[in-house]
């Protein structure tokens, strides 16, 4: 349903003066119908900036220079403004990580939701009313009538979000991009978010695009997981697969540094810290902090290797075959 | 022989007018809290934000002051000692902040931050600093070639080293720690991490670590406290609060973690403040571990 290929997202450095910073690196997935794909990585390795070129919301000196998002049987970077606008909110959604800004501080979460009904031409008027109410509920708001009636400050965090996701499902998309969701929410509200998306994903049959720093996250919700590390997807597979015999270094590593398993002693750490996207080397992107490397890994770029069925991991260590 | 730490009747009000003619509207943020904590110990204090984790590590170092209770470190009074007899215990008694960036003066070079506190404390002389910064530089991973770059110039994790050292200069027995790696990528929240476990051994050093990370908490303290609405609801050995919990907001709290186990779907439990007294005493459920159940 939803197929990136080849996507490349770059920033303008220095007013145009030096070469361009790439966020994304060519970069290809897809997201099958009523499928969640998790979206993992670290800070700055370009999760973001990937989703945000799904629905040409890439900000300036950032643009996408490359590569191809077909979704729903049309390429999303040829569409015009007007074109993609009728495709944000109505057939992709969109939650943040910030609910606050995401909502409009001096309108009511009901006028917010309504307006967006009736710019897709959804619904209108008591209509339009009613729907708003019936969202709500849909997201567990406890009272949604009196939270139809509400501003966002007057809302919890964990009540914000799950508004957002009501605007974001409100025209029945078929695709919901959840960029760290639940990042800024306490424990136990995550906990209800997470559950909240899973349960939508079913009964609406949502495809869910979901970006997060947080692997456990991933495990609980997602069907398949790609791994970005500094611009580029270094593994992709089941999320089971991925998690349990993890294909490249990195995600081995991650899973490594994770605390839990014995506590007390010293944490498996990643050495070293990510290569800025200006000074990435020609090898394997990862080689420098990899304990794993061996004498290739310098020289080219590795392609992605299978690991096992439908799972990918770009390092040399794989056995190469198509 | 008595604890290093040992905190009573810990009480914090916040008041605020909604006009300067209305009446005050008091918020208690901290509200009976005791605890204490061996020479040596890592202790954690778990919770929401909201809860009061924070503001009770900041009455301990009275960067707010208590409204209520005792505070005896080293055998000392903290709490009623007037504010000019403060930099003593603050020498001893030290603060690693969440974030680095928020918590370094951005226009002070990272040496000079490091070296602030020995100059507070007339400590040495300008060559002996210097070689102090250095040493502490290494004691937590950094390049002392780095000593004369600006804050924004390292990333987050180096950065949350120069507080680090900046926090051990002074040679402190009790470090409180709020949130220190939550704001750094898991990889590098890894390497620091060691760093704490490393230095607490090597410095015998007795932590406070503030987190809302279960995670983290268990892997680093050995005894715990779960905070929630301003109350400690439950506390003890580490293993028996996260394997045996007793307060049910324990429970929804250590359910809602979310975590790579694929061993079972652990069911996610519900908490209802309405649903449980929370003015019940903690009590000893088994020895050394305390809950606020009836």
């Amino acid at each position: 349903m939803l197929q990136v290929a080849d996507l490349v997202v770059e920033f303008d450095a220095g007013g145009g003066r030096e070469a361009p910073v790439r966020a994304v690196d060519g970069i290809s997935f897809h997201v099958d119908r009523g499928e969640t794909l998790g979206l993992v990585g670290e800070s700055g390795c370009g999760k973001s900036a990937a989703a945000l070129s799904i629905v040409g919301l890439v900000p300036p000196p950032g643009r996408v220079a490359g590569g191809s998002i077909l979704f729903e049987a049309r390429d999303l970077l040829d569409c015009g403004e007007r074109e993609l606008q009728k495709v944000r909110g109505a057939r992709i959604g969109f939650v943040f990580q910030e609910p606050m800004a995401a909502l409009n501080p001096s309108f009511t979460i009901g006028d917010q939701i309504a307006e967006a009904l009736a710019q897709h031409g959804v619904a209108r008027g008591a209509q339009a009313r009613q729907r708003v109410v019936d969202l709500l509920a849909a997201v567990r708001i406890p009272a949604p009538e009196r939270c139809a009636r509400s501003y966002a400050h007057h809302l919890s965090g964990g009540m914000r979000q799950r508004a957002v996701i009501a605007a974001a499902i409100a025209c029945q998309p078929s695709l919901l991009v959840a960029d760290e969701p639940t990042t800024a929410l306490d424990m136990t509200t995550q906990a209800e978010v997470l559950d909240l998306l899973g349960d939508m994903r079913q009964d609406l049959g949502l495809a869910l695009l979901l970006i997060t720093h947080d692997l456990g996250i991933v495990a609980g919700l997602a069907d398949r997981v790609a791994v970005m590390y500094a611009g580029q997807i270094v593994e992709v597979g089941p999320t089971r697969d991925v998690l349990r015999s993890p294909a490249h270094p990195y995600t081995r590593g991650l899973l490594a540094s994770l605390p839990g398993a014995r506590p007390g002693t010293r944490l498996e750490a990643i050495p070293g810290v990510v290569p800025s996207p200006g000074s990435r080397p020609p090898g394997c992107t990862f080689a420098s902090r990899c304990t794993e490397r061996i004498d290739g890994c310098d020289v080219a770029r590795p392609g992605l290797r299978s690991a096992g069925a439908g799972h990918l991991g770009r390092c040399l260590l794989l056995r190469e075959e198509p | 022989m008595p604890s290093l730490v040992d905190v009573r009747g810990l009480v914090k009000d916040f008041s605020r007018r909604v006009a300067p003619w209305s009446r005050p509207i008091v918020h208690r943020a901290v509200d009976q809290v005791d605890f204490t904590i061996e020479e040596g110990e890592s202790f954690g204090l778990v919770g929401e934000s909201g809860s009061g984790k924070t503001t009770t590590g900041r009455c301990l170092l009275r960067l707010v002051e208590p409204t209520a209770g005792s505070f005896t470190f080293e055998g000392q009074e903290v709490f009623a000692r007037p504010p000019s007899e403060l930099r003593d215990f603050r020498r001893r008694m030290q603060m690693v902040f969440q974030d680095p960036l928020s918590s370094l003066n951005p226009r002070m070079r990272a040496g000079e931050a490091v070296e602030e506190g020995l100059v507070v404390h007339r400590i040495g002389t300008r060559p002996e600093r210097r070689d102090r910064v250095e040493e502490l530089f290494r004691m937590v991973g950094l390049d002392p070639a780095a000593r004369d770059r600006f804050p924004h110039e390292f990333s987050g994790g180096q950065r949350q080293r120069i507080g680090l050292a900046r926090a051990l200069a002074l040679e402190p027995s009790f470090l409180i720690a709020d949130e220190p790696v939550s704001a750094l990528d898991v990889s590098i929240q890894a390497q620091v991490i060691n760093l704490f476990m490393d230095l607490q051994q090597r410095l015998a050093l007795t932590l406070l670590f503030i987190a809302h990370d279960l995670r983290l908490v268990r892997h680093l303290c050995s005894r715990v406290a779960v905070m929630y609405r301003g109350r400690v609801v439950e506390m003890g050995r580490t293993i028996d609060v996260f394997d045996a919990p007793c307060h049910p907001y324990t429970r929804a709290l250590l359910s809602a973690v979310p975590g790579p186990d694929l061993r079972a779907e652990r069911l996610r439990l519900a908490f209802s403040a309405e649903s449980v007294d929370l003015s019940a005493p903690l009590r000893e459920v088994a020895p050394g571990h305390a809950a606020a159940v009836p």
